[in-house]
């Protein structure tokens, strides 16, 4: 891709998709002026998950006043702004409703370009932040509550999907194994804090495979045993330990991910290895991906949790390579709750 | 003073800007398309059309609810985005009010119905009354808007003794129960005054801005006149417990 300029390129970038309300100012893709996340967690925290009308209440209370503290503290006002970014999918209809009008809007009145960025896309991207010799093409493993995506970054936006989860995402299979456990929402950062106090070989959980799709993923039936463990103790009358549960869970799936990701990387003959996503905050996940990339002689490329979680910097920096490449969108834009990484 | 107004809070997709008592323009559709394709392209068209300089609108006046959550929220993230980047105030039009007053002078009472699912309407009732011969009407509210179930809104109506004029798209989904219920002569209103228009929106905020009753872009936000589900249902084990 062609990367010379002669100005500048600001982007101000609007995320919505789930339980953040995010804006951010990005410069030129890779340098984050300002990052601003809202989160909803404590909301969340009283129903022991995400509850969609709430969020996007949430969000349309929260939208403008996240915005200008972006715009705010990355000094800019919205006139030195080249383009708005937004995410468009895939997430929750009405939140991503919220952010998507809001950057029609805004982009309407101010006669500057309007991005729709893929969600996935923000996450990948995320890795361009603090790694900024990173460039495609590499292969990347996005981890998150609502997402499990082996992908091959072939370009800058250009994606090929090597495996994916076949139900749950891990994010999903940590939130509801910590309900199981007693340990409350959100799952993921509970269970990696106990599990340092665990033993991960005190209990054998399955490590599942798909037949015929050797990068699929599938993490119901790990689920499933983890709670007919839980069961089967209950019903002897047998005092479960909870860090040891985590810990064999967590595990069983850093296993899988670790197997299935190293080998797509093996086959398609990578250098380059790199996380995204909520779960790539796990420190399980990513002790050992550290070691197995140092075996193998792989660069291994990670985001700060701060970039992991959802966020708006990641969306900006995606939205950057979008602008260069010229995608532009619509007043029509829509929010596309299901939408493929890939596709427009 | 200009005002453009916004309403996409029921089936209707409605935008108007209007200047000192002049509708500059007008443009709803009634159509499948969802308002988040619609809103922005016809906000575009009326700007070209009417060459519309947007620096120079004072406010922005939304149909803040009640109506579906999901169209409120469009209608209100749009605005919220224009104010923003315009730097301009928010009108919080009633929903149920800017309907009604689709039937400005009418010397019957105006019942607004939008339907609000498991057998309850948005709704509420006014009247046009002036104070001295030739002077505008105003439009009072003898109940104000309000979610409740259409028998209740019917026991009402009866009790005033006054004809009734009933306009939105709940006319639809209740005509056969009110024609049951209602016990006063009513009729309902025609197709090019019976359901939201943001020249109304645009009529009743141009009175709101005058009377000083803007809000900033930033703490704006719909007033839905109903919890979600969940926090319902939690309430409701709340009170078991």
């Amino acid at each position: 891709m062609k990367m010379d300029r002669t100005e500048d390129v600001y982007i101000l970038a609007i995320e919505s998709s789930c339980d953040e309300t995010a804006a951010a100012v990005v410069k030129n893709g890779r340098e984050v002026l300002s990052n601003v996340i809202s989160s909803q967690i404590a909301l969340h925290t009283l129903y022991g998950g995400v509850v969609p009308e709430l969020a996007s209440r949430k969000h349309i209370e929260k939208i403008n006043q996240v915005i200008e503290e972006a715009l705010q503290e990355a000094g800019v006002t919205l006139q030195d702004i080249t383009a708005i970014a937004v995410t468009y999918g895939p997430g929750l209809v009405g939140a991503l409703l919220v952010g998507v009008s809001a950057a029609k809007a805004i982009s309407f009145a101010t006669n500057k370009p309007l991005i729709g960025v893929h969600h996935i896309e923000g996450h990948i991207s995320a890795n361009y932040i603090e790694n900024k010799e990173l460039e495609p093409p590499f292969a990347c493993l996005v981890v998150s509550g609502g997402h499990t995506h082996l992908v091959v970054v072939k370009d800058y936006g250009e994606y090929e999907i090597l495996g994916k989860t076949r139900d749950d995402a891990a994010g999903e299979a940590f939130d509801k194994v910590a309900r199981a456990i007693g340990l409350g929402y959100p799952g993921g950062p509970k269970i990696d804090q106990i599990s340092k106090e665990g033993n991960p070989d005190a209990i054998h959980f399955p490590r599942a495979k798909v037949e015929d799709a050797v990068y699929d993923f599938s993490f119901s039936g790990l689920k499933s045993a983890v709670l007919n463990y839980l069961n089967s103790c209950e019903m002897r009358g047998i005092e479960v330990n909870r860090a040891d549960v985590a810990a064999s869970f967590q595990k069983a799936v850093i296993d899988v991910l670790v197997e299935h990701a190293l080998a797509a990387v093996k086959e398609y003959g990578f250098h380059k290895f790199a996380i995204a996503g909520g779960v790539a905050s796990n420190s399980g996940l990513r002790e050992a991906f550290e070691k197995e990339c140092a075996k193998r002689n792989i660069e291994f490329y990670h985001p700060s949790p701060i970039f992991c979680t959802d966020n708006a910097a990641m969306i900006g920096v995606a939205g950057y390579y979008e602008y260069l490449k010229g995608t532009r969108s619509g007043y029509d834009l829509n929010a596309i709750p299901n939408l493929k990484l890939g596709e427009r | 003073m200009k005002i453009l107004a916004l309403d996409s809070s029921g089936l209707v997709a409605s935008v108007a800007v209007v200047e000192n008592d002049n509708l500059i323009a007008e443009y709803t559709i009634n159509h499948k398309k969802t308002h988040s394709q619609t809103l922005v392209p016809m906000l575009d068209e009326v700007r070209n059309m009417t060459e519309l300089d947007m620096e120079s609108i004072d406010a922005i006046a939304v149909a803040a609810g009640p109506g579906s959550f999901t169209g409120l929220r469009i209608g209100s993230a749009t605005a919220k985005g224009l104010g923003l980047a315009l730097q301009k105030p928010i009108i919080a039009v009633p929903t149920v009010e800017a309907l009604a007053y689709n039937l400005y002078g009418t010397d019957r009472i105006i019942c607004p119905l939008m339907d609000a699912r498991r057998n309850q309407v948005y709704t509420g009732l006014y009247e046009f009354k002036r104070e001295q011969q030739n002077a505008s009407y105003e439009m009072k509210h003898l109940l104000e808007q309000c979610a409740v179930d259409i028998h209740e809104i019917a026991d009402k109506i009866n009790e005033l003794e006054r004809e009734v004029f009933f306009l939105g798209d709940g006319v639809a989904v209740f005509s056969g129960i009110l024609s049951e219920i209602i016990k006063v002569p009513y009729s309902f209103a025609p197709a090019c005054c019976n359901r939201q228009r943001a020249a109304c929106v645009a009529a009743l905020g141009e009175k709101m801005f005058e009377e000083g009753r803007v809000q900033n872009a930033a703490e704006h936000a719909p007033d839905y006149l109903r919890l979600s589900q969940a926090e319902r249902e939690r309430a409701e084990a709340e009170k078991k417990a």
